[in-house]
């Protein structure tokens, strides 16, 4: 009879010991590119699908006003409205927020200054060309139209 | 000499670090919003001065193109009704690239565009003159969705990117995205754009019917 030697077991388990390593790397990943927020949006938010996107290159120049249906509509009523930084506020306050936000940039780029109109896709044109007739007498006139990616046909 | 006292272990367990992690990575997870900015640039016309009312501008109607929107989002292009914008951009593109009646300018300007562009030249006189005088004009009602407004603008920009993509020999997509961070990619912005003004007015809506 021939003699067999054993076969060697080969390991089973995977070592897990760089687990926690790998871990806290993604942590830190997820850690370092967070934003808190650091308003509460009152207002609806489907942003609208374009194609045509661009990016801008400063993002300290940009600031954000919201437009759309009032979350809570027992207090404010279902019309579209205004919301800058953390209030609702008329179209005819727009100048003054503007010009707020224009004396927190560095004064050679105060020309610069862009407005991201984050529009809610069922807002009708009548209440975003308000705010665009107010921008222009803030004379704040570089609109972001935000919108998300679609894809092309 | 006396026994040496037993002493505990002194590491930490670490056992359970990868649980804690994991509880500290799922946090953030949830909470991330990864911020975009993304979205499509309009700049809009200075403010009316009263004292100074804006020049009377008689354009020709050829170098016009009417887009209007009503308050039930139908099209009325060129005073032709339609239901949808499919081929929209190709028909501003067409109407931009047109050299209906150059100048002695727009004729230079032809003679600087690839060949790919120059054959899309249609030279109808009922259209545009020249790219420098085109103007794509939009008119909306203040019952008008966003969302179709949005999608007109977004193809009239679109008519107009490709056109100075193709100038400048890249996709559409690839001259999108050229920030102008540095001064190779600024030149090929102006290169793509020089002559050809992205002339899309975005008039004043009615009020009426809304």
């Amino acid at each position: 009879m021939a003699k067999f030697s054993k076969k060697t077991k080969t390991e089973e388990s995977i070592p897990t010991s760089a687990l926690p390593d790998i871990i806290f790397m993604l942590l830190f990943f997820f850690m370092v590119t967070t934003v808190l927020r650091e308003q509460d949006i009152l207002v609806e938010q489907k942003i609208p699908q374009a194609t045509q996107l661009q990016k801008l290159q400063k993002k300290t120049l940009i600031s954000y006003i919201y437009i759309g249906k009032p979350k809570n509509t027992s207090l404010y009523g279902s019309e579209p409205k205004v919301q800058a930084n953390d209030v609702l506020i008329g179209a005819e306050d727009v100048v003054q927020w503007v010009n707020q936000e224009r004396d927190l940039l560095p004064e050679a780029d105060r020309g610069m200054i862009t407005i991201s109109m984050k529009v809610d896709r069922d807002v009708k044109m009548g209440p975003i060309s308000d705010v665009q007739t107010e921008l222009r007498e803030a004379d704040a006139r570089r609109v972001l139209y935000a919108s998300t990616g679609k894809l092309q046909k | 000499m006396g026994k040496k006292k037993s002493r505990p272990s002194q590491e930490v367990n670490a056992g359970s670090m990868a649980d804690i992690a994991f509880l500290l990575l799922i946090f953030f997870l949830v909470t991330t919003t990864i911020a975009s900015d993304k979205g499509i640039l309009n700049v809009l016309p200075p403010k009316l001065d009263p004292n100074n009312p804006p020049p009377e501008i008689d354009k020709n109607e050829r170098n016009i193109f009417n887009i209007l929107i009503n308050a039930n989002d139908q099209l009325l292009i060129e005073d032709e009704f339609r239901d949808n914008a499919d081929g929209l951009d190709a028909e501003i593109k067409a109407f931009v690239l047109n050299f209906g009646l150059p100048d002695e300018e727009a004729s230079a300007l032809y003679n600087t565009l690839p060949a790919s562009l120059k054959a899309q030249v249609k030279r109808d006189p009922e259209s545009s003159d020249s790219p420098g005088e085109a103007v794509v004009s939009i008119k909306t009602n203040r019952g008008t969705s966003y969302e179709k407004y949005l999608e007109i603008f977004d193809l009239a920009k679109k008519a107009y990117f490709d056109i100075y993509a193709e100038r400048v020999n890249l996709t559409t997509d690839e001259y999108r995205t050229l920030t102008g961070k540095d001064d190779a990619e600024e030149a090929l912005i102006d290169r793509g754009k020089e002559g050809i003004p992205m002339a899309i007015s975005i008039a004043e809506p009615d009020k009426i019917g809304s």
